[in-house]
């Protein structure tokens, strides 16, 4: 199946009859080169607005690079390079005049290790919001207890906001992470194999926190974990050598895939 | 689509072994089918006590395919093609036991008809259907095991005839008993004769639905033809 045949059309695609779907994020054509080397082939896939859409394949796929574009991550290094139209909002991210600190504030990320500062709790969370607005102490205190609410972490830790945030568990860790993301109110938050390092029961808390997040985010995850792109996103994208093969609802992927390819990966029959 | 192999080979077993016992349970209804109404045909209560006693060898593969449906799930996570091989499994498992469970009836019919016996006119209808069945099953386990969707969906349209064949059987037994009333508890019997390898017919095609469902992922999507008016063959022979 050639790449074109499956790319999605603008508004059309919906998961119920009456639901009408739009797109947050649109990456048409994507290349992406680290030095000559092209990891990313003519990649197009929509992020739908208020939707989880799970990145799936084996490594070296491309599916974290593809993530890494949607915030301009692959801007610290040099000789790499993106071309190709990806959107936010109809604005162009790959844009160099694209404010890179405003797009990072709009698109959060959470990764694979928990990656808290070497601070306390509450200044985790405040630091990030700090950079974007001045805030008076109180609205400080309200904005960071909202964030740790939101990432179902405030009943853990509300008393103990001094202490050091690495001083939390792995599964804490990570949703301190998630808090310091979502306190900067961003649109879209991806998640680059948030529970590759967590026990089962904090990554079904980080899974039950997702399902939350997706009515007021877009979110995209990238995991191994089949079974975890099964249960929490709407819509799965399996990349494959660099390529996108299939897009399409969640519940259509893991049950009837298009692709040969597809269907050997999620039923484990991959090389 | 055509199978490679599973990374994981006990996978690639787990679902074979499951296969091999559907198969196997296959062939032991079929031949509870055909000894049940051979039973009936030669008035042999002693095959009839044969078959009603193998039915548990039936049932107890039935639990087993289940037992290691169950544990394939838990330990495998089967997804697409694989998950619905194993759902696939536990259908056919429930058909197939439910198609034991009617040819143990009949014999138990045998069993009770002991010394009273219809004229062997009678019988035959019942043995043609029977004959038709038996086609109908085998070519359905064909198709399940050879993953044939031309085969299933021929299973699936051929039920028709089957259930022609026992409206007509009905309204000949019907038409027996209105002619003297003494023939009315061995026709009785036969009717739910009739009535079970009908039913059998029903659970043939539903092994072909699920065939398909296992090879192409949606069920089919066409209305299936129905001959089965036995309901309503009373009626139609009483204003004869």
């Amino acid at each position: 199946m050639s790449v074109a045949a499956i790319t999605v059309p603008t508004v059309t695609h919906s998961l119920s009859k009456d639901e009408e779907l739009t797109e947050k994020i649109s990456i048409k054509n994507l290349d992406f080169f680290y030095g000559d080397h092209r990891a990313l082939q003519s990649v197009s896939v929509p992020l739908y607005r208020g939707k989880v859409t799970a990145f799936i394949g084996p490594s070296g796929c491309g599916k974290s690079t593809l993530l890494r574009i949607l915030n301009r991550m692959y801007d610290l290094y040099p000789n790499q390079r993106a071309t190709g139209h990806v959107t936010l909002d109809s604005a162009n991210i790959l844009s160099p005049s694209q404010d890179l600190n405003l797009l990072r504030a709009k698109v959060g990320m959470v990764f694979q290790k928990p990656t808290p500062f070497p601070m306390t709790i509450f200044e985790n969370i405040a630091f990030g919001i700090r950079l974007y607005e001045r805030l008076s102490k109180s609205e400080l205190g309200d904005r960071v207890r909202h964030a740790l609410e939101r990432a179902a972490l405030w009943d853990e830790v509300k008393g103990k906001l001094e202490a050091n945030g690495l001083s939390l568990s792995g599964g804490q860790q990570q949703r301190l992470c998630i808090a310091r993301t979502v306190a900067v109110r961003p649109e879209v938050i991806l998640f680059d194999e948030p529970c590759s390092a967590l026990d089962p029961i904090s990554t079904a808390k980080i899974e039950e926190l997702i399902d939350e997040l997706k009515d007021d985010y877009t979110i995209a995850i990238v995991t191994h974990n089949m079974q975890q792109a099964a249960r929490v996103s709407d819509f799965t994208a399996f990349m494959y050598l660099g390529e996108l093969v299939e897009f399409g609802e969640t519940t259509r992927i893991f049950t009837t895939p298009n692709d040969r390819r597809t269907q050997d990966y999620i039923t484990g029959r991959f090389g | 689509m055509t199978m490679s192999d599973h990374t994981m080979k006990a996978f690639d077993t787990d679902l074979q072994d499951l296969s091999r016992m559907v198969a196997e349970m296959g062939g032991l209804a079929e031949k509870q089918v055909a000894d049940s109404v051979d039973a009936l045909a030669k008035r042999d209560t002693a095959l009839a006590q044969r078959v009603s006693m193998a039915d548990a060898n039936i049932d107890a593969l039935q639990r087993e395919i289940e037992e290691r449906a169950v544990l394939i799930i838990a330990r495998r996570q089967p997804m697409a093609v694989d998950l619905r091989e194993v759902v696939g499994a536990l259908r056919l498992a429930n058909d197939l036991e439910r198609i034991g469970d009617l040819a143990k009836n009949i014999a138990k019919r045998v069993m009770a008809l002991n010394g009273e016996f219809p004229p062997p006119k009678l019988i035959r209808g019942v043995e043609h259907m029977t004959d038709l069945v038996l086609q109908q099953m085998k070519l359905v386990l064909d198709a399940y095991g050879g993953r044939d969707i031309s085969k299933a969906m021929a299973v699936w349209r051929g039920d028709e005839e089957i259930d022609a064949v026992c409206t007509s059987v009905f309204r000949e037994l019907l038409t027996y008993m209105m002619e003297d009333p003494r023939n009315i508890t061995f026709c009785i019997h036969l009717m739910f004769c009739a009535k079970n390898i009908e039913r059998m017919g029903d659970h043939a095609t539903n092994i072909a639905e699920t065939v398909h469902y296992i090879i192409e992922g949606h069920p089919i999507a066409d209305q299936r033809p129905k001959g089965d008016t036995t309901t309503i063959a009373a009626l139609r022979t009483g204003s004869i």
